[in-house]
């Protein structure tokens, strides 16, 4: 966070040295950008907080500790492709996963949809991508986690 | 603007509903506001900044040079360019759809839009540390190695799927 908010102050700057209006003009820009995404943004944070509430993280590793093979991956992929999770609380909670005995494919699985499917950005991608392309790209990621799990398991 | 104001009724609704339970003590809709709390600062701290960044990339990165090194001509050599480019950075992946609808406006190949989308989410370097800390050297090595060759290909079959599908990447898409 400090590291971006130095990079950007320091980008602005010699941006703004070398063409202050070009500047002015590629900064409107962004934040023009940013102010039509609020409301989705917002929304998709109303979602999130309550389905945090809904699947809490004992939840979330109960049901992953139990299933193993092909169910264990389907109950990881489902919860993955759910769950938003910022990584610096993901790989913690994957962390105590790993000791609680999850599998390490069941987690690489896990790891992978949540990162590459995102069922409650959905909306915000669609405004992107539109809906047909949106539920395509999540559909092959959720297929592909799967099969890097599969290898994971043949590897570790 | 009564369009703008249509897109707040929601989350005003939302909000008001925290503010409610607070007043009533409401326990679950406490816990709801603790967690959007939580998101929102990170959203509001990081984005802002992000998209001044993207800003600045969209008026001074030349169409041209997107399209020489990263469009549908540019091979390995611009697919390796986007993965660079996509481990480089750091957020969540929906604060990546801005940046590949300004490299999309700039010409990059459909194939390469959505090779950055897989590299952006799984193999960003910052979190890959984050990763070797937490679940060991072998592990990550090993999730980086087999997920590559998997988000290209999705990369590739996106663009067998899109090419003549009129494939447009838009900054507001009225659904």
């Amino acid at each position: 966070m400090l590291i971006l908010s130095i990079f950007t102050v320091g980008c602005l700057l010699i941006s703004f040295l070398i063409d202050s209006r070009k500047t002015l003009n590629g900064v409107r820009k962004g934040l023009k950008m940013f102010i039509n995404l609020f409301p989705a943004l917002l929304l998709m944070l109303s979602l999130v907080s309550v389905a945090l509430l809904l699947i809490p993280e004992e939840t979330l590793i109960k049901y992953m500790g139990e299933g193993s093979g092909v169910k264990g991956w389907l109950t990881s992929a489902l919860l993955g492709s759910v769950a938003l999770i910022p990584g610096f609380i993901a790989y913690p909670l994957c962390g105590i996963m790993v000791k609680s005995g999850v599998a390490y494919s069941t987690i690489a699985v896990f790891i992978t949809t949540l990162m590459m499917v995102g069922i409650l950005t959905m909306p915000i991608e669609s405004r992107f991508f539109g809906w047909k392309t949106t539920i395509i790209r999540n559909i092959l990621s959720f297929i592909g986690a799967v099969v890097i799990g599969f290898i994971m398991m043949l590897l570790l | 603007m009564m369009k703008n104001i249509k897109k707040y009724i929601v989350p005003f609704f939302f909000l008001a509903f925290i503010g409610v339970s607070y007043l009533w003590d409401f326990a679950a809709g406490e816990q709801i506001g603790v967690n959007f709390w939580l998101f929102f600062k990170e959203m509001i701290l990081f984005l802002p900044l992000m998209f001044v960044l993207i800003g600045l990339f969209d008026v001074w990165v030349p169409r041209e040079k997107i399209e020489k090194h990263i469009g549908t001509e540019s091979g390995l050599k611009g697919t390796g360019l986007v993965i660079l480019l996509a481990t480089l950075q750091a957020g969540p992946l929906y604060g990546a759809f801005p940046f590949a609808y300004i490299l999309w406006k700039k010409g990059c190949s459909i194939k390469n839009i959505f090779i950055y989308l897989g590299a952006f989410s799984t193999i960003k370097i910052p979190m890959i540390t984050f990763e070797i800390g937490f679940l060991g050297l072998k592990f990550s090595l090993l999730r980086t190695l087999i997920t590559m060759p998997v988000f290209i290909m999705i990369g590739y079959l996106m663009e067998w799927y899109l090419k003549d599908k009129n494939f447009e990447v838009r900054q507001q898409q009225d659904d």
